[in-house]
């Protein structure tokens, strides 16, 4: 058994310290608020809109729904971990280059909900991918250069592929 | 205030016994809500993700039994072995909040919360599931029916931990539908799971009662008709008898008239697409 009030968790490969926590916190809050990771965004805090999507052991959650106290032990990836040498992922590439990006702030969850996808299934059709970032609201764009980019991300792979 | 993660099931039940005021906890995306809000100040958790025994599953068909731990998540339900067995529990699955949740969240947590809009609890009820609690000292399984008591209410005692559900393989056409207001992200309105088994129809309601209903009168009224005598008339008045045994509330997601008459809609379609299969 572990009684926890100061306790480790693994983000991004690394081990960080969190102290001194009230377990009530959420992992979105212990990313942004003790450990300096902004990049997953608190909006919602009720898991409807996605801003905060994270890897758990490799399932995409919501981190406001994460007690963090609780993911001790599971490997946690956030969108700082997606390319660490500070250069942009094909994904996050082709939301700049097809207009995803308005306001910015469902970004970072839908390029982490895009990778997900396409991790596991790299030829997704249209239903597939609107299923796959249904858990993921842009108030922006309307959604259609969010899926134009992630048409453009398979479009490469592919050729890159072949 | 502390968190326990307990790595097998002895170690779990022990420590609801020594703590019997703690809340379980499975994916979150329930209490964490309420925390977020304020809502809740839990005192003490145990989570109960590292549980092997709550995330295996298996479909027998020697046995005809399907088990599931109570820690699997709804995502292992939508596709492959377990969607094949149960296809209305994985249409219930799909229609679980988002991808995000479905990774998170798991019948352990649909039946400790126990709300009548829980997704799952229809299929349970149509498909004469079983619950099984375990204590420190004992287990006992308990029929869905005997489980859910009322609105958030069940008969879990405080020191017993859900640990799984069985469900009877059948042998028709299985099907669930929902209505809310959008597709994605939504908590249900009215929802409906129609199960067929050696030609006899089961009904189970959602969202329109303060428990799952089962429609025990449309089921008996439907089961003398005949399945071979369904047409669209039938079918209506099958949805008007379920429509009559719903007993819904206005709240602040729709009003009861609506919720009559949706749940009434649901069940004449469902009946009519078990017979077309």
């Amino acid at each position: 058994m572990s009684e926890l009030e100061h306790y480790t968790l693994t983000i991004n490969g690394e081990e960080r310290q969190v102290a001194d926590a009230w377990i009530g916190e959420s992992l979105l809050y212990v990313l942004r608020e003790r450990l300096g990771l902004p990049g997953s965004k608190g909006a919602c805090e009720q898991g409807e809109c996605g801003s905060c999507t994270v890897y758990v052991d490799n399932a995409a959650v919501c981190s406001c729904l994460v007690m963090a106290a609780t993911a001790v032990g599971t490997q946690i990836a956030t969108v700082e971990g997606l390319n660490q040498d500070g250069t942009l992922t094909d994904v996050q590439q082709a939301f700049v280059s097809e207009g995803a990006v308005q306001c910015g702030f469902c970004t970072p969850g839908l390029v982490m909900a895009v990778h997900h996808l396409l991790d596991h299934n790299g030829t997704p059709n249209e239903q597939e991918i609107k299923e796959a970032l249904s858990g993921n609201i842009c108030r922006c764009t309307g959604y259609g250069r969010i899926f134009a980019a992630v048409d453009s991300v398979i479009a490469v792979r592919k050729r890159t592929a072949s | 205030m502390p968190v326990f993660i307990p790595s097998s099931l002895a170690e779990a039940t022990h420590l609801l016994s020594n703590n019997p005021s703690a809340h379980l906890l499975t994916g979150g995306t329930d209490l964490m809500v309420e925390v977020n809000f304020n809502h809740r100040h839990p005192e003490t958790v145990i989570s109960l993700r590292k549980v092997p025994e709550f995330q295996q599953w298996n479909v027998d068909n020697i046995t005809g039994l399907v088990h599931i731990g109570s820690s699997v998540p709804y995502a292992m339900m939508e596709h492959g072995e377990l969607a094949q067995a149960l296809p209305a529990l994985a249409e219930a699955a799909r229609t679980v909040g988002s991808p995000q949740i479905r990774a998170a969240g798991s019948l352990g947590g649909n039946l400790g919360t126990c709300s009548p809009a829980g997704d799952s609890l229809p299929v349970l009820s149509a498909l004469d599931a079983v619950i099984h609690l375990q204590s420190e000292t004992a287990s006992r399984s308990v029929a869905f029916a005997d489980f859910m008591v009322g609105p958030k209410k069940t008969s879990r005692l405080p020191n017993e931990i859900i640990s799984g559900v069985t469900i009877p393989l059948i042998n028709g056409w299985q099907g669930y539908a929902k209505v809310g207001v959008r597709n994605a992200m939504v908590i249900s309105i009215a929802s409906v799971c129609l199960a067929i088994h050696d030609g006899n129809v089961r009904v189970a309601l959602g969202s329109v009662g303060p428990t799952i209903i089962r429609g025990s009168e449309s089921e008996a009224w439907i089961n003398s008709v005949g399945l071979e005598n369904v047409d669209l008339s039938v079918a209506k008045e099958f949805g008007e008898r379920v429509r009559a045994e719903s007993r819904p509330i206005n709240d602040h997601r729709s009003t009861a008239e609506y919720r009559r008459h949706a749940v009434g809609v649901l069940a004449t379609r469902l009946l009519l697409r078990g017979i077309q299969k």
